[in-house]
């Protein structure tokens, strides 16, 4: 099981409270998360990623473990203490704007 | 007893305003998706509890989202906005070749008969349109790729395709209008398309009256005389009694300024231009009568003097007498944008307009006096009026 906290905006998109938890089948990294959260709540579909390219949008950011991971390859492993759902997958909103 | 629904998108929030015919108390509601920006909501003439909105954000992207109740409760619909094919360059604010991307939804037109079918307008400039209620959207990319699209370039607010109106007495017909390419006409549902700019003049691009390149701002009909538009460009109010073929100015006696533009040979010149504005909209019932809201000019955006007011005129043009009573008359540096004046079709004609300050104001007598709905909403974006049975 994996855990995704979305910002604010997108759980009122998705009609969530509090965390998502999704199932991953096979590697976890942050194509494999993405796509299964985006099947799960389409309406994220092209809020995170853009929807031709799926390049990370220029404000969203995904942190886990308390670090950055906005930059690393899509296909890379997440941490496993994200796999195991000991850790939450995080999606921020960059602050930006003043 | 007939009703008015009043649509207001803002900056932070979508607010749907409410009232019997009388239209002196209204009922609020909202802010609906608060804290995204609402470009526009729009409902279905064929069926007026359907209503779509166009919700944005920097962060997050574009949704579209649907109501079948007239804004009670909502749904995110399909927001995969794809251009057609290599989507190829248009130009960039310096001239240079820019690859064409999608920001958002400005504008939402739905069909008159299908509810299901609804228009979008968007930035990077095309239209795109959904026959199934919002899933799935599809590029007229005849628009694009008619001939001058490598040629458009953005206004000050980006290359937006900001007007789509829709054609009663011509299934077929379509006009819209982009900043600042200029106003183009389909006459066989979006295959073909052509630009229709002649008469417009515009002083301060390199070829006054060249083909595209005109920075139109909003073009309104009355339905009952589909040849008749009339566009707040730029500068100027025009006029076309040709559908599009041909356009004159009928500025008359509007609030002008006198604006200094650089020549070719390094010189400056100075032009006494007349009609600043964003918005114009034509009265339900009397297609001679049309109005805008001046604006000082383009380096200031706000009304002249410090009093917002109003401009009618009942001659479609170049007579045109200011309404003030009921808006502020001092200290008032406020705007109205392109999308945000609609009328209702009640008699009287209702007319309403928002303003980048957070007030609705709307009138019930065709604009003789006007008194503020609400007064401290985000800054508005679009304001649409229904009229329900």
């Amino acid at each position: 099981m994996i855990r995704i906290v979305l910002p604010a905006h997108l759980r009122t998109l998705a009609r969530v409270d509090g965390e998502v938890t999704i199932e991953v089948e096979g590697p976890v990294t942050q194509r494999s998360v993405l796509d299964a959260l985006e099947a799960s709540y389409p309406m994220l579909q092209g809020t995170l990623r853009d929807h031709v390219t799926l390049k990370r949008r220029p404000f969203v950011r995904f942190f886990a473990c308390e670090e950055d991971l906005s930059h690393d390859s899509p296909d890379a492993p997440l941490p496993d203490a994200v796999a195991s759902g000991k850790e939450p997958f995080l999606v921020v909103g960059a602050i930006a704007g003043g | 007893m007939s009703s008015v629904r009043v649509l207001v998108g803002t900056r932070k929030g979508a607010f749907v305003l409410t009232s019997d015919g009388k239209r002196d108390k209204w009922d609020v509601s909202g802010p609906h998706f608060a804290g995204w920006e609402l470009y526009h909501l729009k409902g279905s003439p064929a069926d007026p509890n359907r209503i779509y909105a166009s919700q944005s954000s920097g962060w997050f992207g574009q949704q579209i989202q649907r109501s079948n109740d007239g804004g009670k409760t909502w749904e995110p619909v399909g927001n995969k906005f794809v251009y057609d094919g290599v989507p190829g360059t248009h130009q960039w604010y310096d001239g240079t070749p820019h690859p064409w991307e999608f920001k958002r939804v400005w504008h939402l037109e739905p069909s008159l008969k299908d509810p299901d079918t609804v228009y979008a307008g968007v930035e990077d400039a095309a239209l795109f349109r959904s026959t199934d209620g919002g899933q799935t959207w599809q590029e007229l990319s005849g628009l694009r790729g008619h001939g001058t699209g490598p040629h458009w370039q953005p206004g000050a607010g980006g290359l937006c395709l900001h007007t789509i109106i829709l054609d009663p007495s011509e299934s077929q017909r379509i006009f819209i209008a982009i900043s600042a390419a200029g106003a183009f006409r389909t006459d066989d549902g979006g295959k073909t398309w052509k630009p229709i700019n002649r008469g417009l003049r515009s002083v301060y691009i390199p070829d006054p009256t060249a083909e595209v390149g005109h920075c139109v701002h909003h073009i309104a009909m009355n339905p009952s005389r589909p040849k008749v538009l009339f566009m707040q460009k730029h500068w100027e109010v025009m006029r076309s009694d040709d559908a599009g073929n041909s356009w004159r100015d009928v500025s008359g006696n509007l609030p002008g300024d006198q604006v200094v533009h650089p020549d070719k040979d390094g010189s400056t010149r100075k032009f006494d231009l007349k009609g600043f504005g964003f918005v114009i909209d034509v009265h339900a019932h009397e297609p001679e009568t049309i109005y805008v809201v001046p604006i000082k000019s383009d380096s200031h955006h706000f009304p002249p003097e410090g009093k917002l007011r109003v401009y009618r005129s009942r001659t479609g043009g170049n007579e045109w007498e200011p309404l003030s009573k009921g808006l502020p008359q001092s200290n008032c540096y406020v705007n109205v944008l392109r999308d945000a004046m609609a009328v209702d079709s009640l008699d009287k004609c209702g007319v309403y307009f928002g303003t980048t300050g957070g007030q609705v104001y709307a009138s019930a007598d065709a604009g003789d006096s006007w008194s503020p709905i609400v007064r401290d909403l985000p800054a508005v974006l679009s304001v649409e009026a229904q009229t329900l049975p």
